[in-house]
């Protein structure tokens, strides 16, 4: 199969699903529900987003109803619901952010991207999202580079560097 | 890295060396694990180790404040299956103080873990961390597996009759989970929705069970806190106020970043050692303890100190520690449309009054910044926030009804002018200004 069938497949591959059962490891035998936030965010890794047939595909390795798992899909705001760009740049404009700059560094970006939040750019490049505190508001302005990746005082030039470094 | 400073380190003892002190070797050659090895070696009792967390006075580090060691008693003895729960899940605006402890000294929020686990009884514990600081989650899963190989982690550790395992367990973005009971529905793999209470998670805790959920910082303290005794911990700080505190310090200084300062501390100090006001402006307004405190005015907040019982006298809470400083350049009004657009969005929408309370808090405050508001807008408000007080299963609606209240309270004239003249007092050019952020006035596009 190729890597545009796995994509579009629901099944998770051989590695996630040992890095999923890595995470059911960790709580009681009776208790794998528990390890549904971690299996979504590797199913995500995986597919770059998580479509219906995904989360449903996680509830079945996890034994639990499908319905239970998108409910946890719709709840935390890192789930992306929906594809998205290559890189999510996800801007923290909360007021400690604000206060050094944030709401700028998010304009900036915008301007930059010529896209505004939760929008696409047409090369599928960048995906732009308002984010709520990141607990690192002594380095604001703060940007998030694809859920994980955390990157600090973001002032013109750290966003010109940034975003020249996605390729 | 965000800047540090220390009148007395404890917490932030090993922190000097940033990403190179972190690991178990750097951890035990400060005497680290000196104090679970002590204990288990001497069979210190259970009640002699909660009498002694009692007697430093030390108060849950989250917000609330609650004496650890009194929540510690509250754990049934007899229970067979019982946790010990770790919230890192630090989401309240402002606050960054956990993030920079699990990077720089995670082994200290471990072994403070496992020695509530043999105070409580408990055998195994999670820590629960915000989902967007996610090199740390790896981290402190690394510094995991180091305590498991020196046989800190476990069964039967060092030798003795306790075992006790711990693990790490990460958020994805939302702001309840901080609340303690949303935080073990996110554990159990549900929604975040905070639970009834009573009962408290003492009772009926995670998967049910009886459960001891601090903050990392109260974790973290423990160690010391065993280290040089209860009294002395105490006396570091003031009565009912033991100890050091980190405070996070964001907004217009010169130098934000974390600050660990004896409890009673002048905020002026605090205020000095973050380098003072950035460009040597005008301070204006003071959130002392993370976005749901309520926000004090510079003159009231020059006069306290840095402690539970002074912050409340003023009128505020000490909360979590997270200090973030206004200047004159601030727009009080656009300031409060961002914290009330903030409880909106995060309220889990369990309960009516917050649910449906935050958005007309944050609608109304938005037409207010937005030249729309009505002279009646005030009072509104106010009534919005009575309805919701106090009225709902956790502090959400709480936390989203101070700021708003405290806001208008404290800068009412600033409000009155947003409504009269649909323009902000605070020029927009000098609000840019204040916020630091610079630009060429031409932008490439990139994409």
């Amino acid at each position: 199969m190729n890597k545009q069938n796995d994509m579009l497949s629901p099944e998770l591959s051989p590695e996630a699903l040992r890095k999923i059962d890595r995470e059911v490891a960790k709580y009681p035998a009776d208790q794998k529900q528990s390890a549904v936030m971690a299996a979504l965010v590797i199913a995500q890794d995986e597919k770059g987003w998580l479509s219906k047939e995904t989360i449903a595909a996680v509830a079945s390795y996890l034994g639990m109803p499908p319905i239970a798992a998108y409910e946890v899909a719709t709840f935390y705001n890192m789930y992306d619901l929906q594809p998205v760009g290559k890189y999510k740049l996800t801007v923290c404009t909360n007021l400690p952010c604000a206060l050094s700059g944030g709401v700028h560094a998010a304009d900036y970006v915008k301007e930059k991207l010529g896209i505004d939040f939760n929008e696409t750019t047409p090369d599928g490049k960048f995906t732009l999202k308002e984010g709520e505190c990141m607990g690192a508001c002594g380095d604001a302005p703060v940007m998030l580079v694809n859920n994980k990746r955390m990157c600090s005082f973001m002032l013109p030039e750290a966003i010109d560097k940034l975003l020249a470094e996605c390729n | 890295m965000a800047l540090i400073d220390t009148i007395s380190p404890l917490l932030t003892t090993g922190w000097s060396k940033g990403d190179a002190g972190w690991s178990l070797k750097d951890y035990e050659a400060r005497g680290g694990y000196a104090q679970l090895k002590r204990i288990l070696s001497s069979k210190m009792t259970q009640d002699e180790l909660i009498a002694e967390v009692k007697k430093s006075s030390l108060r849950g580090r989250g917000g609330a404040g609650f004496p650890t060691g009194l929540k510690w008693s509250f754990m049934p003895k007899a229970a067979p299956e019982k946790y010990v729960v770790c919230n890192t899940d630090e989401g309240e605006p402002g606050t960054f103080k956990d993030r920079d402890l699990l990077r720089y000294d995670p082994h200290s929020t471990i072994e403070g873990m496992i020695i509530a686990g043999y105070a409580v009884g408990a055998k195994r514990g999670y820590n629960y961390i915000h989902g967007e600081i996610f090199d740390i989650y790896q981290r402190f899963e690394e510094a995991l597996d180091q305590a498991r190989a020196a046989g800190y982690l476990g069964e039967r550790i060092l030798g003795s009759d306790f075992s006790f395992d711990l693990f790490a367990h990460h958020g994805w973005g939302a702001y309840i989970c901080g609340e303690e009971t949303g935080l073990l529905e996110s554990i159990e793999g549900k929604k975040g929705q905070p639970r009834y209470k009573p009962p408290f998670p003492a009772n009926f805790g995670l998967y049910g069970k009886p459960t001891t959920i601090n903050n990392t910082e109260t974790f973290a303290a423990i160690p010391f806190i065993l280290g040089m005794g209860g009294e002395a911990y105490l006396n570091l700080g003031k009565p009912n106020n033991g100890g050091t505190k980190l405070f996070s310090v964001s907004g217009h200084v010169n130098r934000p970043g974390n600050y660990e300062v004896p409890m009673g501390t002048p905020f002026a100090k605090l205020l000095e050692m973050a380098g003072g006001m950035r460009g040597g402006r005008k301070l204006k307004a003071v959130i002392p303890g993370g976005s749901s405190a309520p926000v004090l005015p510079a003159d009231v907040m020059m006069e306290c100190t840095m402690d539970y019982d002074s912050i409340a006298k003023a009128g505020s809470m000490l909360g979590s520690g997270a200090v973030i400083v206004m200047d004159e350049t601030v727009c009080m009004v656009k300031a409060l449309e961002r914290l009330s657009y903030f409880y909106f969005e995060e309220s889990c929408g369990q309960c009516t009054p917050c649910r449906e309370g935050s958005g007309w808090l944050y609608r109304v405050v938005h037409r207010i910044e937005h030249g729309q508001g009505r002279p009646e807008d005030l009072d509104l408000l106010n009534r919005v926030t009575d309805n919701m007080m106090g009225k709902t299963i956790c502090a959400l609606a709480d936390a989203a009804a101070f700021p708003v209240r405290s806001f208008i309270k404290h800068f009412k004239s600033e409000f009155e002018y947003h409504i009269e003249h649909k323009k902000c007092l605070v020029d927009p050019e000098v609000q840019r200004a204040g916020s630091g952020f610079f630009r060429a006035s031409s932008v490439a596009r990139v994409a």
